[in-house]
């Protein structure tokens, strides 16, 4: 029956891809485990579907059985992937390579492992035409280079990876996914693991070019705000399953399943106001202007005057060049409050952080903590004020030694800094533990036992171990996913209110600024082009960069919050 | 249309879990928990580990496997016999028991192994972790002086070295591992250089200088323990090759004096016999490849359990 | 590029100057008379001694004795051996010999060792890649020498396929069986490296991504995988050339090769201190020279190198 009615269907009407209760499972060591158990979607010739999920929830595995790219322990186990009709899910190696490139196109996600380092930029791309049997000389390879956004092509295509930037690379990569003018794109993450306005420039473009070609595209993304703005319509995937679908905002101002419901009011880019902790909710307006109880905003506990910082680049024999990686910032820091520093790579704004630390000194400039010019600091100075700033870094992979357990891991402060006896160490790290909201139980793991979440609430008991009056956060949440990352930033917040702590935070996303902070500082190539509170900057942006910035939040200008519409 | 649906699934099909929770199914795992756990399953280490533990009990008391003293009890009568009761192997060109000789070898061939290793670690490591973690002129010195080393190869070095009067009139199982040592510990300070400088970066080191903890003890606490992975690896390897290393020194005649019982010396001796009765030289031959063999597995082994790319996450 | 090789080159300079110093100084300025201590209990022809008192410049200080020494090395003045035959006429003579065995060798461990580590690779845990696995490591514990008594025994003399010992007729063919005895144990380390390579970059990000975009497999396996793995086996083949010298000194040994391992073994039996430092000098320096050359291929195959 649903044959004919297929055959019925003119061909515009038919989806271009087609997954119906898709399961994939993947059989490892320790046995079979189902990836993905009930996918299902369509996109129409033209259109652009996002599936968005956190990391595990089956949508990039998903995406790589459409293009027949699983790894060699996953296979399909169940349902089919119809591309323009045709049932792909089993298909032969031979007719996988034949759709491959000319039918079907991939974007990986990170530009910077996904080009061969060994040839050049135009080589890459000419095999990929070579081998669909399309025009493939140099004239060709600079067409298809410069139609993705790549100036000065034909020079470029003689170049290899490594003398490319990560946002040219991508665009290398674009090329080479449409260079074929395929049906279907697929677009893992394509931008994640780029800057900001890079990211807003190259997804523009390659929604121009994939207008201009009539080729479909599945998005892959975690970013909610992002795939609102970008598809016609978003797939929400979660453990494997296919739990919301329909028209991008649709599901985002009315989503239905409670895990959509969740992933929306968390989503930072969508947020609009800070977080504010259980307390201060319950306590009246006029209330919050009693800071006597924390000493909320008494006093500039860190003071940060004409930095400088100049490293020499090597230029080959014996030359070197200055560069200066922070040049003269200043502003300060008010004690319990939160402070970001946000720009994109390269804008020395974790430069900053190391030197505020004293893990790194300024070539000029002061840092002025609790009054005290840090830069005369020196031997038990130095360790004494080591207890009071504390560090939490932003991979929560590295930031603990695997070869820790947890309960050695946030004791070591203690221990170094020769607090207390082995019964009052253990009390303490057993309060430190309840703090963050974790069970006793994970004192005796090891940190390849806990999830990136986990780790980075164990980073931060390690940090609060000595009772610091400042903490660092260099991109503290940024590689969480985005339900753990709120979940972190509530955490945070808490202890701020509870502790009267005073956060320097070190990010590239505003969005999340949005979130914690309550004055920001912009920082472009080591200078500082911007500073106010944190409503001011994002009501009012004084400054070209602040404003890029601003507008490259995805999906921030799509819908006020439900709250507030 | 069937695309412009706004589809949600049951909840019951998918219901929410608390996001980011412990999983408490699992024992807590360290590192070499984690590692010790996958070795117990390998085959090639059970084995290779039950051989060496069978070597080191023979180098240790070879009297338990033979009474025949290997040395003063040659006659030339026996010169290259066949095997006879009590001398299972037969006998060597001088009328030696090739049995008793092969068992006592062990000794030397183990302590040259085990000494030479201990040496390469002391001088490797310490060298190593220092350039790689301090850098700047320190790390330029050793690595220059590495290179020098480097470019001498082990037996031309070797050829060198036991030219000199000093060590061609003292012979002796020491000054074989003096002058591998000499001239291996370079790889080692390459490998400890190597992954000193890829954990000296790590957060966690940094978070460690952040808490208060010296550059130094940094060094100690944080970067060596999770440096020691490749390090434990070629270790295990080089044990085998250092033990091919002596034999092959003995057997140009500028290893261990004749007087040590070695297999490389019975190698060279049986040289002569070898198209008379060449058993003589394969047995010597047999247990030192077999000595070889097992240190090369359990190296093997070693690897795969400490590659961190088999671990979880 | 260019700016690479001069880097190189540079580099190579102080390594040279340090080994053979560090060679040099261990036999000439050590106390004691070096030239009674080459000797040990032989007692040389006078003839022999002056010349090597003239040779070595020994009445000069430390470091013009050196200097004079590399200058000696440089315009291959090295000296004569015992029986007053100059050692740069013999090493002239014998040289060819032992290039030829090693360039056999090489070829044999690197063709056969790229071939089987490849196959075991793109087949990773089936039979052969596990066969291949065990047979490898039987074949890097047997020691050189073994090996050499063991194929003279099996193949020179039971089966008679090749000459037990090459005496004076080396040639291509009568050199096969010492070259893979010679090439045997590092043909097992090219292929298990090879092998890991295969595996590692069968994974990587850009393997997939070539997939994707629709080239053939052969294709993938041959320009991303195939290409991206021999970086690693390019360097071992490098760092291994001194493992081959030793390994030359006794493959030549036990087949009777005429060449400069063999001429080195004789010298070091017999005592003759001064040929055996002549001859390892020589050989550092064409160690360190085919170092460079390795490096350069190196910087061929991985254009990041020569980007740095």
């Amino acid at each position: 029956m649903s044959t004919v009615k297929i055959e019925e269907t003119p061909v515009q009407d038919r989806p271009i891809l087609e997954i119906k209760d898709l399961a994939i499972t993947f059989t490892t060591g320790a046995g079979e485990f189902k990836a993905v158990k009930n996918a299902h979607l369509s996109i129409m010739p033209g259109e652009t579907v996002a599936i968005v999920g956190e990391s595990g929830s089956g949508k990039s595995t998903t995406a790589l059985a459409a293009i027949g790219l699983l790894p060699g322990n996953g296979r399909v186990t169940g349902g089919q992937i119809l591309l323009d009709g045709e049932d792909i899910a089993h298909a032969s190696e031979k007719r996988m390579i034949e759709l491959r490139g000319s039918h079907i196109g991939m974007v990986p996600q990170d530009p910077m492992s996904n080009l061969n380092p060994v040839w050049k930029i135009g080589y890459q791309v000419r095999e990929t035409l070579k081998a669909n049997g399309r025009p493939d000389g140099p004239d060709d390879v600079a067409r298809v280079l410069a139609e993705a956004g790549l100036p000065d092509a034909r020079r470029r295509a003689r170049q290899y990876p490594h003398e490319f930037s990560g946002g040219m690379r991508q665009r290398a990569l674009i090329a080479i996914g449409l260079s074929c003018a395929p049906k279907l794109l697929i677009a893992d993450e394509p931008t994640s693991a780029l800057d900001v306005t890079v990211q807003r420039r190259i997804l523009d473009h390659l929604d121009k070019m994939t207008t201009e070609l009539g080729t479909s595209v599945l998005l892959i993304t975690h970013d909610l705000g992002l795939a609102a703005e970008r598809a016609d319509k978003v797939v929400v995937m979660y453990q494997g399953n296919v739990v919301e679908a329909g028209p991008s905002l649709d599901l985002l101002r009315d989503p239905q399943h409670p895990y959509t419901r969740r992933l929306v009011e968390s989503a930072p880019s969508l947020a609009s106001r800070r977080i504010q902790s259980a307390k201060e909710q319950g306590i009246e307006a006029g209330d919050l202007l009693a800071p006597a109880a924390t000493g909320r905003g008494r006093d500039d506990v860190l003071q940060v005057r004409n930095l400088r910082k100049v490293y020499k680049l090597r230029q080959g024999l014996g030359q070197s060049t200055d560069f200066a990686a922070v040049d003269d910032v200043s502003f300060s820091v008010k004690r319990g409050t939160t402070t970001a520093i946000v720009g994109e790579s390269g804008s020395g704004k974790s430069t900053v952080a190391k030197m505020v630390l004293q893990l790194e000194s300024p070539t000029e400039g002061q840092i002025i903590f609790d009054g005290v010019d840090t830069a005369g600091l020196k031997g038990k100075e130095l360790f004494t004020f080591r207890r009071r700033v504390q560090p939490i870094f932003q991979d929560p992979y590295g930031s603990l030694d695997p070869m820790y357990n947890i309960y050695r891991t946030i004791e070591e402060p203690l221990r170094i800094h020769k607090i207390g006896d082995a019964a009052s160490r253990e009390k303490k790290v057993r309060e430190l533990l309840d703090q963050v909201a974790l069970p006793q139980g994970t004192m005796q793991r090891y940190p390849n036992e806990l999830s990136g979440g986990q780790r980075q609430r164990v980073a931060i008991a390690r940090a609060l171990a000595l009772d610091p009056e400042v903490i660092i956060c260099d991109e503290a949440v940024s590689a969480l996913d985005v339900l753990v990352q709120a979940q972190v930033l509530n955490l945070l917040t808490e202890l701020q209110s509870e502790l009267g702590l005073t956060y320097l935070f070190i990010t590239h996303d505003l969005a999340v600024v949005r979130q914690i902070a309550d004055h920001v500082c912009v920082m472009e190539k080591g200078k500082l082009v911007e500073t106010g509170t944190t409503d001011d900057v994002f009501d009012a942006p004084q400054q070209d960069y602040t404003r890029a910035l601003l507008n490259a939040i995805p999906g921030a200008s799509l819908l006020l919050p439900p709250a507030v519409a | 249309m069937s695309n412009t649906k706004h589809f949600v699934a049951p909840v019951e099909d998918t219901p929410l879990r608390a996001t980011d929770s412990l999983r408490t199914d699992q024992a807590p795992l360290s590192l070499w928990a984690d590692a010790w756990r996958k070795l117990r399953r390998r085959p090639m280490f059970i084995i290779s580990s039950l051989m060496i533990l069978f070597l080191l009990f023979v180098a240790f008391f070879p009297g338990v496997f033979t009474g025949v003293d290997p040395n003063n009890n040659c006659q030339l009568s026996n010169s290259e016999a066949g095997p006879t009761a009590g001398h299972p192997f037969g006998f060597t060109l001088q009328g030696c028991d090739v049995y008793a000789r092969v068992i006592h070898g062990t000794q030397a061939s183990l302590s040259v192994g085990v000494l030479s290793v201990l040496c390469v670690l002391v001088i490797g490591v310490t060298l190593g972790a220092l350039a790689g973690y301090y850098g700047g002129w320190l790390d330029a010195v050793l690595a220059r002086l590495g290179d020098i080393f480097f470019a001498l190869p082990l037996v031309l070095g070797a050829l060198v070295i036991t030219q000199l009067p000093l060590f061609r009139e003292n012979k002796s199982v020491w000054t074989v591992v003096f002058v591998i040592s000499m001239l291996a510990w370079p790889q080692m300070a390459r490998i400890t250089r190597g992954a000193v400088i890829e954990v000296r970066n790590a957060d966690f080191v940094t978070a460690a200088r952040s808490l208060g903890v010296s550059r130094f003890g940094a060094l100690v606490r944080h970067v060596l323990p999770n440096a020691l992975a490749p390090v434990i690896v070629l270790a295990t390897l080089e044990l085998g090759v250092f033990i091919v290393a002596e034999a092959t020194l003995s057997f140009l005649g500028i290893g261990l004096p004749t007087s040590v019982m070695s297999w490389g010396n019975d190698i060279s001796a049986a040289n002569a016999s070898i198209r008379t009765n060449p058993s003589i030289l394969l047995y010597p031959a047999g247990a030192l490849s077999i000595t070889v063999l097992s240190f090369i597995m359990l190296g093997d082994a070693v690897r795969d359990a400490l590659d961190p790319k088999s671990r979880q996450r | 590029m260019i700016r690479y090789i001069i880097r190189r080159l540079l580099q190579v300079i102080p390594v040279f100057l340090g080994t053979t110093l560090l060679v040099y100084y261990m036999v000439f300025a050590l106390p004691g008379d070096p030239i009674a201590a080459l000797f040990g209990d032989r007692q040389p022809p006078q003839s022999v001694i002056d010349a090597l008192r003239n040779q070595y410049n020994l009445d000069q200080p430390f470091w013009v004795q050196y200097g004079l020494f590399l200058k000696n090395l440089f315009t291959f003045n090295l000296g004569v051996d015992f029986t007053q035959q100059p050692i740069a006429a013999t090493l002239a003579r014998i040289f060819p010999v032992t290039a030829m065995l090693a360039i056999e060798a090489l070829i044999i461990q690197a063709v056969f060792g790229v071939l089987f580590g490849v196959f075991a690779g793109l087949r990773k845990g089936k039979l052969f890649d596990s066969t291949v696995l065990v047979a490898s490591l039987v074949v890097i514990a047997v020691p050189t020498f073994v090996l050499g008594f063991v194929f003279q025994l099996v193949f020179g003399v039971q089966l008679g396929w090749a000459k037990p010992t090459v005496g004076a007729s080396a040639n291509w063919g009568n050199l096969i069986l010492p070259a893979v005895v010679l090439g045997l144990v590092s043909f097992a380390y090219v292929l298990r490296l090879t092998r890991t390579s295969v595996i590692e970059n069968m994974n990587a990000d850009y393997v997939r991504t070539a997939t994707a975009k629709g080239l053939s497999r052969p294709r993938v396996v041959l320009a991303h995988i195939l290409r991206n793995s021999m970086i690693p086996v390019v360097t071992y083949l490098g760092a291994n050339l001194g493992g081959l010298m030793g390994g030359a000194i006794v493959t030549e040994g036990i087949f009777n090769v005429p060449g400069v391992g063999n001429k080195l073994y004789q010298a070091v039996q017999r005592g003759e201190g001064p040929t055996v430092v002549a001859i390892v000098s020589v050989l550092v320096l064409v160690f360190v020279v085919a170092n460079l050359l390795v490096d350069l291929l190196y910087a061929w195959l991985d254009p990041r190198i020569r980007y740095e």
